[in-house]
């Protein structure tokens, strides 16, 4: 079940094939793999993803550390409030993508009319190349940042109070606490969230067809949008398979570099 | 060092009394031993000194200085918990400089008391090693290292030695013990367990329901008990506690028909007189079952040996006691059971206070 799908995408690599033309497959070696590695284009488009992926899981970290702190603690309200919080995260990544697609429209868009509100000049969000990654990032985030508190809040939680009782007759302050206490003993939990945000983010595809269509021009595709654009826009399937080859293997490699670092930090306890 | 007193403290959880209107000085140096049954507001009425409790009024003074509002960081106290509360993230070396390093003090200055406390607990071997591959009395002993390293005023421990096997347990105490008297440091010591309060403490401090029932070094603790709960908190197997009614010529046991004949001048005459309902306590090591003559007739219910010594119970009414057999050899269960004047405690009935006999024992 795993296995064939797999091993035909790497079959199909390595051949000169389009699944519109059935019967004309030919084996072309690594020659999908040079073309598309010397191809400028697509450098851009693991630019492009490099910069998103960048952008997205530091502040999904920072903001989902600094949110799940605060719901560690017991307040009045704080069921509540952590049920909204999570709503994002339920959604469907192309409701997120349209979502976010009006409020940035140029014209009528609420961003924009908060902008004007306060005397700011417009913006045109998906028209231009740096906005709409910051403006992609930011649906990311607002959707996947819900998923780190979650996971941060349980981390936070599952430290026993006597630690923390220990800790302040120490003399640790609130913030030397945070530091040397609080993130090293939930690292383990948090290294695990960023695996999986590094993946997804890198992965991401349907939040830019709904939010970007990957314009303007290509500028915004990232490698992913281009492995189903050559596959299914142009169906160069041979090719397409290469790519998503070189995507599985880089994200294998990061995942493999970040769990043995996981085992490392699961070492010392 | 410091003197460490608490004046007319009471702490309230949401209407729950834990610590009622308590008061007691803690003198420089002194080993203070909190004992008492759980819930007894002990652990609270330590938690108030340490600053992770906030009194509901009453003061907290460290030398003679209110100490109130100051947060457990601000105290210069050290404290060593029930469980662990080790950091497990980092190297037992670590652990013990954490107090030092949270406070800013110089390399120089931690490496020179890391080897000092390093000496005094002998944990040379131990120190690259994380808290998760120490068995729990290491651990603790890593805590207490931990608790010392910066001279603290007072020492707090809370039940330090609960969590850590029987065998060690007796080293840990007597090493606690040695430590403290080396230091000198004002300690104040938590615990259920009154072999630990009685072997370590300069003075006991015992508490039943938020209150201190009796201050006392051990000793009196054990002998001069002031009410019913301190005579049978203190004391394994526990203090007999019979019913009396005075007869001619002596006491009647509980509801059977034996006199037990008592000197005059053991009795409390004015409580007797005043005819108030007494309670005899009395516990089981001055209970003999004896070939001797001149004791009681009670029925023997069983005869069992813990180690050296035997225990029998007998039976007065319904109430089972218990007592020492000192027969050289056992025989049936029929016995001459003696009271040792010395050891007959009176209690008032009604409110369980101890009531003196005319002469002291």
């Amino acid at each position: 079940m795993v296995a064939y799908p797999f091993f035909s995408l790497i079959y199909y690599s390595f051949h000169n094939f389009s699944a519109l033309r059935q019967g004309t497959m030919k084996p072309v070696g690594f020659k999908n793999y040079t073309f598309l590695l010397s191809d400028p284009e697509l450098w851009d488009r693991f630019v492009f993803t490099g910069k998103f992926v960048f952008i997205c899981v530091t502040l999904q970290m920072l903001i989902g550390i600094f949110v799940g702190y605060q719901m560690q603690k017991n307040f009045r309200g704080r069921d509540v409030v952590f049920t909204i919080l999570m709503m994002p995260m339920m959604l469907s990544p192309v409701v997120v993508g349209f979502l976010w697609r009006y409020m940035l429209n140029s014209e009528w868009g609420l961003v924009n009319f908060l902008l004007a509100s306060v005397g700011l000049a417009k913006v045109d969000w998906l028209g231009q190349t740096t906005p709409a990654l910051w403006a992609a990032a930011a649906a990311d985030t607002w959707m996947w940042t819900p998923f780190i508190v979650l996971l941060a809040t349980a981390a936070f939680r599952g430290i026993p109070e006597t630690i923390y009782e220990a800790a302040e007759v120490d003399g640790a302050s609130p913030a030397y606490r945070f530091f040397r206490i609080t993130l090293p003993m939930s690292a383990p939990v948090l290294f695990i969230a960023l695996i999986l945000r590094l993946i997804d983010s890198f992965k991401q595809y349907d939040l830019f067809v709904a939010l970007t269509g990957g314009g303007p021009g290509s500028s915004t595709e990232t490698v992913s949008f281009a492995v189903a654009k050559t596959a299914f826009s142009y169906f160069y399937t041979g090719e397409a398979s290469a790519l998503a080859v070189i995507l599985l293997v880089i994200i294998i490699g990061l995942s493999m570099i970040l769990v043995r670092h996981l085992t490392k930090i699961g070492e010392k306890y | 060092m410091a003197e460490i007193a608490l004046k007319n403290l009471s702490i309230e959880f949401g209407g729950f009394k834990a610590v009622d209107d308590v008061s007691l000085t803690v003198a420089n140096g002194e080993f203070v031993v909190y004992l008492g049954p759980s819930g007894c507001g002990k652990t609270t009425t330590l938690r108030s000194i340490a600053g992770l409790v906030r009194a509901t009024s009453g003061d907290v003074l460290f030398d003679g200085v209110r100490v109130n509002e100051l947060t457990a960081s601000e105290r210069n106290i050290a404290m060593v918990f029930q469980f662990v509360s080790l950091y497990p993230h980092l190297s037992i070396k670590e652990n013990i400089v954490f107090p030092l390093k949270a406070r800013g003090v110089t390399k120089v200055q931690i490496a020179r008391k890391l080897e000092w406390v390093t000496d005094i607990f002998k944990l040379g071997d131990e120190l690259a090693r994380y808290p998760g591959a120490l068995p729990p009395g290491a651990r603790q002993k890593v805590a207490l290292a931990r608790a010392v390293i910066r001279d603290p005023a007072v020492l707090l421990l809370d039940e330090p030695l609960s969590a850590i096997d029987e065998q060690f347990r007796e080293e840990m105490r007597w090493e606690l013990g040695h430590l403290q008297r080396q230091l000198g440091v004002t300690t104040i010591y938590v615990t259920h367990d009154q072999r630990e309060a009685m072997s370590l403490a300069d003075r006991i401090v015992l508490m039943n329901n938020g209150s201190i029932v009796q201050v006392s070094e051990p000793n009196r603790m054990f002998f001069d008990p002031v009410d019913v709960f301190a005579g049978q908190f203190i004391g394994s197997p526990s203090m007999n506690l019979i019913d009396l009614a005075p007869v001619e010529g002596g006491l009647r046991l509980g509801d059977s028909d034996v006199t037990l004949t008592v000197a005059r001048d053991r009795l409390p005459q004015w409580a007797l007189s005043a005819g108030r309902p007494l309670k005899l306590g009395v516990r089981p090591v001055n209970v003999h079952l004896t070939d001797e003559p001149g004791g009681v007739f009670l029925p023997v219910e069983d005869i069992y040996s813990v180690g050296r010594e035997r225990f029998f119970s007998f039976r007065i009414g319904e109430t089972v006691h218990q007592g020492v057999d000192k027969r050289v050899s056992p025989g049936g269960s029929e016995g001459c059971v003696h009271f040792d004047p010395e050891g007959l405690l009176f209690f008032d009935a009604a409110t369980g206070r101890r009531v003196a006999a005319e002469v002291k024992g």
